[in-house]
């Protein structure tokens, strides 16, 4: 067939008109393939990652930081997740209406408010976190725009101010600052995972496109703190410490079998949950970190050296004649007494006594006694900070330097140092080597400073010490045999020793017969006018000892005739 | 030799079909994966949450104060404690 043969179907066109039409569609379907070719050709890695950004995700997988627990798994710091609100100024748009209900919610005045929310930022500003959960379900429902709320790890400390100082705390970061979170950071850290995935368009993930690396959550730790003892030694520190107007004090107490610490609380303290007046002063752990001159509380190292030489025996007699003098120095005692056997001197604390004592020593040989107690050197607790105390070379020492180190001064210490030491005279000469972390008894191995000899007999005359004619009378516990020392050291204050600022304490331990708690009371400027270490620091001694050992369920190694509580005479004075 | 054909053909069908269909399979499972686990995070943090409240609950200061004052609890004295000491086995 021919269409061009009939004429009815002859098309009479302009060969223009054919050429301007084939052209104009010729110049379209170049268009369409030049921008096709430019897309996916030219353009394609933006566009590939443009479609990527809407359909993938890589998301990060939190992790939280580690929980910290008592011994028993009481909860002492845990991390949970809070809702924080966020404001992008850029997109804020609010009725007033809408201010003021989001006024309400968050508890603020509506003015306070929209000064908040007219801060100028570039990118996101939080409004308010962390949100109480209440507070997050009802903002969500608002759906306010130019608002999000954020998910965010908060840590928690539900024993607050008890534990303070030892568990410490985390700054904004997830970071530890202080105490335990700082010590075992890189365990207690977790690391976040990350994974990218696949999203349909209702936002869900359909596949895994990468393989997930998984979060890695941050370990727990279990504390050797037992926070029911923790709590009684906070208690009854914070009493005392009111009762006395005392500057400060700490408290330790140690399993004297395995070296765990037990409980640890100073005063002042702070409050880790609400960091609002937050002073650097507060959150020093002062048992750990600060120093002080031990006074009295030495002098059974001085006791354990000469018997250890076979120079004295307990029941020596020693002149004790109240004009005693090293070069031009005059030993004083507060109570004057002609002759005392060894353990008289260490019951009653006599200065002159102890200076006797030591000047038998050669420095060295007094040196090398406090030296292997752990004086001078880390305690090894692990807790950051901590102190090494002062002890100076014993070739430095002058005679009179080490009459006065005899009865505690010219060295310094920390609590938990002398606690530690004192282990020596409970564990018949063996110091077990500090934990702030649970332990298995098996694990340990003591470190021999006294042989097991020495150490019964100076434990007999600390024993001395809290029974009749001592200066600790006030530190026995009903149903135990307590032994321990006091110990009132004057302060140095601008480099002279104030006569009216002193250190109180007391060391101590029970049941004498077997000990199994040490207990370190220090207490920092005394000022009703009581300020003898017995008197101050032995009271708080007694009332955590007795409750401790009713806890740990020790059976009562006191005679049965003597387990009736004498009556407490206030003859609790002694030497300084 | 046709016939071969129409059957490689079916079962070449068959086997598209199969495909679509596990793959829909495991989007539905994936789906439920991660809800499950979604689920099981957001019970972790109820759970952490219930321990904090239970920390809190169980705050010796607490249980002092309400022992002392609400219950007029006190320590037994000492002479009104006696210490048992079990021997063997019960």
């Amino acid at each position: 067939m021919n269409y061009h043969s009939r004429k009815l179907l002859k098309l009479n066109l302009a060969p223009w008109r054919m050429a301007t039409v084939g052209a104009l569609l010729l110049a379209g379907l170049v268009m369409v393939g030049g921008r096709a070719f430019y897309l996916q050709g030219i353009n394609t890695d933006y566009l590939q990652g443009k479609g990527d950004a809407v359909a993938n995700r890589n998301l990060t997988l939190p992790a939280h930081r580690g929980q910290v627990t008592d011994r028993h798994g009481q909860l002492l710091a845990i991390s949970t997740p809070v809702e924080s609100l966020w404001a992008r100024p850029a997109d804020l748009a609010l009725t007033p209406d809408q201010v003021a209900h989001l006024a309400r919610v968050l508890d603020l005045s509506p003015a306070d408010l929209s000064t908040i929310l007219a801060h100028k930022t570039r990118g996101e500003f939080a409004v308010r976190r962390p949100l109480t959960p209440e507070q997050a379900v009802k903002v969500a429902a608002m759906g306010l725009p130019g608002l999000s709320l954020r998910r965010e790890f908060r840590r928690y400390y539900p024993a607050g101010e008890v534990t303070a100082q030892v568990v410490g705390f985390t700054n904004v970061d997830d970071k530890g600052q202080e105490g335990v979170e700082r010590a075992y950071q890189d365990w207690l850290a977790g690391r976040a995972g990350e994974r990218q995935i696949l999203r349909d368009r209702h936002g869900n993930a359909i596949r895994d496109l990468a393989p997930i690396k998984t979060a890695q959550m941050g370990g727990n730790l279990t504390l050797s703190i037992d926070l029911r003892i923790q709590y009684l030694a906070y208690r009854e520190l914070t009493a005392a410490v009111a009762k006395h107007k005392a500057k400060g004090g700490s408290i330790v107490v140690l399993d004297a079998k395995t070296g765990e610490i037990l409980a640890l609380a100073n005063q002042p303290g702070f409050n880790p949950n609400n960091r609002q007046n937050y002073k650097p002063d507060l959150m020093r752990n002062r048992a750990v970190i600060d120093t002080f001159e031990p006074g009295s509380t030495i002098k059974p190292f001085v006791a354990a050296a000469v018997l250890e030489r076979g120079l004295f025996r307990p029941d020596s007699v020693i002149d004790t004649p109240d004009d005693f003098r090293v070069g031009n120095k005059l030993v004083r005692d507060d109570h004057h007494h002609d002759r005392l056997t060894v353990t008289q001197i260490i019951q009653v604390s006599s200065n002159i006594g102890a200076a006797k004592m030591a000047m038998t020593l050669t420095p060295q040989q007094h040196w090398e006694v406090l030296h292997r107690a752990g004086f001078g050197q880390l305690p090894g607790s692990g807790f950051p900070g901590e102190s090494a105390g002062r002890l100076r070379d014993p070739r430095t020492w002058k005679p009179v330097e080490q009459a006065t180190m005899a009865y505690g001064y010219g060295l310094s210490v920390s609590l938990l140092q002398l606690s530690r030491a004192y282990m020596a005279f409970a564990n018949d000469g063996e110091v077990m080597p500090l934990s702030f972390l649970k332990r298995e008894p098996q694990e340990i191995t003591g470190e021999r400073v006294f042989s097991a000899h020495v150490a019964r007999e100076v434990r007999a005359m600390m024993e001395a010490v809290t029974q009749e004619g001592g200066t600790g009378t006030l530190t026995r516990v009903p149903g135990y045999r307590v032994a321990g020392k006091t110990g009132t050291a004057h302060k140095l204050v601008d480099g002279r020793y104030s006569p009216n600022r002193y250190l109180a304490s007391f060391i101590g331990m029970a049941p004498a017969s077997n000990p199994r708690l040490i207990i370190g009371v220090a207490i920092d400027e005394p000022m009703d006018g009581v300020y003898y270490g017995g008197s101050v620091a032995g009271p708080v001694f007694a009332q955590v000892m007795a409750g401790s050992l009713r806890m740990l369920g020790l059976p009562p190694d006191a005679p049965e005739t003597e387990t009736k509580m004498t009556e407490n005479t206030s003859s609790t004075k002694g030497g300084a | 030799m046709s016939r071969v054909n129409v059957i490689l053909a079916l079962v070449l069908v068959a086997c598209a079909l199969a495909v679509v269909q596990a793959q829909h399979r495991a989007r539905t499972y994936f789906v439920e994966l991660e809800r499950l686990k979604k689920e099981a995070h957001g019970l972790d943090e109820q759970w952490g949450q219930l321990q904090l409240e239970q920390g809190t609950w169980a705050n010796p200061a607490r249980i002092d104060t309400i022992a002392r004052t609400r219950l007029g609890l006190v320590a037994p004295p000492h002479d009104r404690v006696r210490i048992e000491t079990v021997t063997g086995a019960p």
